[in-house]
Order: C-alpha cells, then structure tokens, then sequence
C-alpha cells in the first residue's frame, strides 16, 4: 500500500485527510467508532470566546446532494473546551486544528492567547460562518477586513495560523492574498455558501436566522474551482473543502491545489468516511503508480 | 448490510419494516436507517418498535425522500442499520402509564413489551390517532388495559395521579399536555423528543433540545428527557 503522508508548511501529516470543523465535534463520539490515529487530522468544532448556546429552531435541512446547517457556532467556549476536550484531543495521535471564531477582533485574538499554550498544532481562523449575526463571515468577505484580522491575530500566536475562507466572498482569491499578506500560514476552503430554504405551506423561511449554509457534494464543483483559483494566487499550503465523499473527490481537490483535504458532510453519510477516503486515496496511487501526492499536487 | 424481513404498509402512509439480525437496543433507543447509497444525505433516525432475537422491526411513515426510499424495499433487499444510538427510556417499578401520539406509539411498544416483562404493579396504555388505528394491537399482550382515542386529545383520557411513572412520545403539544398535567400529581413523566439529525452520536448539534440544564443532543442525550426539564415553548 502507498503512503499518503504530506508536508503542510512545515508540519507533517500522516495522510491528507482532516475533518472538518462542525462535524466532527471534538472526537470524542467518533473516537467510539474508529481510532482517529487514521487520520490525518480533526479540526475542531469552532470555538468562540464565551459559550455559546446557538442558533434555535430548525438546524438542519436536506437539499439533493447537499445539507444546510444552522448551527450559529453553539460550543462551550474557550475555557469549557480546554477544561473538558484537551486533555482527551492531546492524547490523539493525530493533528488537531483548534477552529476559532468571534464576533470581535479582540475576542478572537483573546481566544487564541489561550489557545497558545496548548499542543495544538494549528489555529484556523473562521472568518466565513454564514450561520451568525455579527463577525464571522462579514471578516471574510472584503479583503480589507481579512487582512486587518489576521494581521491582528498573527500577532498573539506562534502556531501555524490558517484562514478558512467564505465562498460567499466576491473575489477568493483577493481574499486569500489578503490574508497571506496580514501573516497567515495556510489558508483552508471553502466554508458553506449561504443558502436559503422555504416551507410553502406554512409560507414562512425554514430557519429561524433566514439563511444557513449549504454544504456537501452539491457545492464539490464550486469548491474545487475556488480551490484552484486560490492555490494559482497564493504560494502557502490549501486545505481544501466542500463535498468531498470520496478519495477521487480529494484527489482531484489535490490536483487542483490543496495539500490536505477536509471531509465534512460525508460523515454523515458514512460515519467512517475519514478512514474510507484514506484508504481510497492509497488504493488510486497504488493504481497510478504515485510514490507522493507531491507528485499530483498542483498539476492543473 | 442487513436483510429486510418484511416491509408491510399498514396505512396510507405508515409502514412496519423488518430486518434479519442479532440487533441490541434498549427501549426508546434509535438506530440511524439507511437504504441508499449517497443521497439523501442523511440517514433517518428510526426508534426501535420492537426487538427479538434474530430481528428489529422499525415503524416509519413516508414523509419524504428518505421514508419514500424505504418503503420501497422488498423482502430479501438490504438495509444499512447504525446504532442502537441515544439514552432511552429508564427501567421503572410501580404503577405505569404509556401516552403515545400516532407515529409516537413506535418506541412505545417495545416500550411495553420490555416493561411488560418485568411485572409491573400496572401498565396502562393509552394511543391516540389523528384518523386511524395504527397498531393497536401490537399492544395488545403487554398491558392491563389500552385506551384509545381517535381525532380527539387522549391526553384527556389520562389521570396522572393513578401513576408513578408516563411515558410519552407523540406531538410535541400532546406531550407537553402529559407533562404539564403530570407536573400537579406526582406522576414523574419521560418524553421522547423527535429532531432532524445528522451524525446520530452527539457530535454535529443539529438536534439541540432546549431543557432546563442548557442545550442537550436529542441523539444522546435524549431521546429520552425528563419531561420537567424541556422547556416546549422554545421547540
């Protein structure tokens, strides 16, 4: 069997593929089901500065080939996440992204300060949650206030900083050099695009906060062109994202560009699709006769 | 992949599904159903109608794509089954009432069986149907008397204060009633809350329930709650 172990910066990973932020919680559910040690990594579900309880009413909807959320960020804070997910995450030997989001610059920044201290290997930085009133996508969506935020909070840490970036930016790719040029490290996409769903016959919006996000293969051609387009603008290592269910879907993410890929709505199609798309990712460069996905990485 | 048992439409809309195997499960548990490959996206939280050795049997109704889906399965096809997935109903003594509300009567007739077994001081059962009776008699061997009500609230049929303990899984308005009219007797009642899920195991949040401890995951936490702590008005 081959070996899918990548260079992410100058992090290495065991194999290319993470879980993304909001489907994976913090491992522990997954942890009873298959030994996360397969995987390249977990991005934690985002983590503000308070706790936060989250959006109410309907927080989930079913599109063909796709889902929106509306989950508005619920996690237990900063300080409820190194009390109880810590100790359990550290332990996993695998890389662990602490997925961080806010409303305000200062909280954002005051969140990583404490993150700092943790093993953790990577901040990623959500400025792209379609699913709250204030901060979240609005930082991401113009490059002036990308590059402002990420310039403040390179500041307050010596992790590998990366941005995860909104599809529902105009220009990505402007974002994303924005970005690369206030500090960061890495920049992960895409988060979901903002969606809207109606129930006719009560005539009313299904969510309680009017838009969600869309995810899952419904988006994969949208993600993948942003993809690519940001890995031709920026010269710092692409985590790639959106409606990867199998190993073609992230190989193709990494010929268009991205080193790693992030699987999020396949987990709910199949609770071990981590584990899966590894193995797939393995069995096409045993076919293929690719020795290091260094070798595909980019080509396009 | 399981074999389907059997898959018989008992109404217009609700049908009981069958599956081949040495299945576990706790009454008021779920096991997350899937009979396709990628799409819908999402699996469907089914509760454990019943239980045997060598087979589980699900009651569903077809309300859309997923449901729609299954009901076409015959005997001999496969199913994908995940679970048994969530924190069910608790193992009680004394004098015990059943309130289920149409669909709602699934989790409660295993429910029955397995309390049933255990020589209770009473079980009562009480089923109310927006138009028909489901699957009355599927209660039949597992309670001192069934009570039930059609088109009209069988809420009204209960007096909590002949009961130490209700079980109730129905329309979140008739399982409010049981708790509220519960909440003056000392009747101690458990409901069974339905929410949309995702990942089924308490990871995703997208089946918060509003309680008086915070949010709680429908998926594991519940589905089961304690019927003081849900806080209705805010579903």
């Amino acid at each position: 069997m081959s070996c899918s172990k990548v260079d992410f910066g100058n992090l290495s990973f065991k194999n290319p593929v993470v879980m993304a932020s909001g489907t994976y919680g913090f491992g522990k559910e997954y942890g009873e089901i298959y030994d996360a040690s397969k995987l390249g990594g977990i991005s934690t579900k985002g983590i503000t500065l308070e706790e936060r309880a989250g959006n109410k009413g309907i927080r989930i909807w079913e599109t063909p080939s796709g889902i929106m959320n509306s989950v508005g960020l619920e996690n237990p804070g900063v300080e409820g996440f190194l009390e109880n997910e810590e100790n359990y995450l550290s332990k996993l030997d695998t890389r662990i992204i602490v997925n961080v989001s806010g409303s305000r610059i200062e909280d954002y920044v005051e969140t990583v300060n404490r993150i700092e201290k943790t093993s953790f290997d990577i901040v990623e930085l959500n400025i792209s949650c379609p699913n709250v009133k204030s901060g979240g996508m609005a930082f991401g969506t113009n490059a002036d206030s990308a590059y402002g935020i990420v310039r403040e909070i390179r500041k307050s840490t010596r992790k590998m900083l990366m941005v995860k970036l909104s599809p529902n930016a105009g220009d990505i790719a402007e974002i994303a050099s924005a970005c690369v040029s206030a500090g960061a490290d890495a920049i992960s996409l895409i988060n979901t695009i903002q969606a809207m769903a109606v129930d006719i016959y009560s005539r009313k919006i299904i969510f309680d906060n009017t838009y969600a996000g869309l995810s899952g293969p419904a988006v994969r051609p949208i993600a993948l062109r942003m993809v690519h387009q940001v890995a031709k603008a920026v010269d710092v290592p692409i985590m790639g994202m959106g409606g990867i269910t199998n190993g073609a879907d992230a190989i193709s993410f990494i010929m268009a560009g991205a080193s790693c890929v992030q699987v999020g709505t396949a987990n709910f199609m199949d609770l071990r699709a981590g584990t899966r798309i590894v193995d797939e990712i393995e069995a096409f460069m045993d076919r293929e006769n690719v020795k290091s996905l260094s070798e595909i990485r980019g080509i396009l | 992949m399981s074999k389907i048992l059997f898959n018989n439409q008992l109404t217009k809309s609700i049908y009981e599904i069958g599956v081949e195997g040495s299945f576990e499960g706790a009454m008021g548990q779920f096991y997350m159903v899937r009979a396709w490959e990628d799409y819908p996206v999402l699996s469907r939280p089914l509760s454990i109608h019943d239980l045997e050795n060598d087979k589980i049997v699900f009651l569903y109704r077809v309300c859309g794509e997923g449901t729609r889906i299954i009901s076409n399965k015959k005997p001999g096809d496969e199913i994908s089954l995940e679970g048994p997935y969530g924190n069910g109903f608790p193992m009680v003594k004394g004098r015990i009432a059943l309130v289920g509300g149409g669909l709602g009567t699934a989790p409660l007739r295993f429910a029955a069986k397995t309390l049933w077994n255990s020589h209770p001081e009473r079980l009562d059962i009480y089923l109310g149907y927006s138009d028909e009776d489901i699957n009355s008699n599927r209660f039949s061997s597992f309670a001192d008397s069934i009570r039930i009500d059609i088109g009209g609230f069988v809420t009204e049929m209960l007096n909590p204060s002949d009961y130490d303990v209700i079980f109730t899984c129905g329309p979140e308005p008739m399982m409010e009633a049981v708790a509220r009219k519960a909440k003056s007797a000392k009747a101690k009642v458990f409901v069974s809350m339905e929410k949309r899920m995702a990942c089924g195991i308490g990871a995703c949040l997208v089946c918060t329930c509003s309680t008086k401890n915070g949010n709680r995951k429908t998926c594991k936490d519940g589905p089961v709650f304690d019927g003081e702590d849900v806080f209705f008005d805010e579903l």
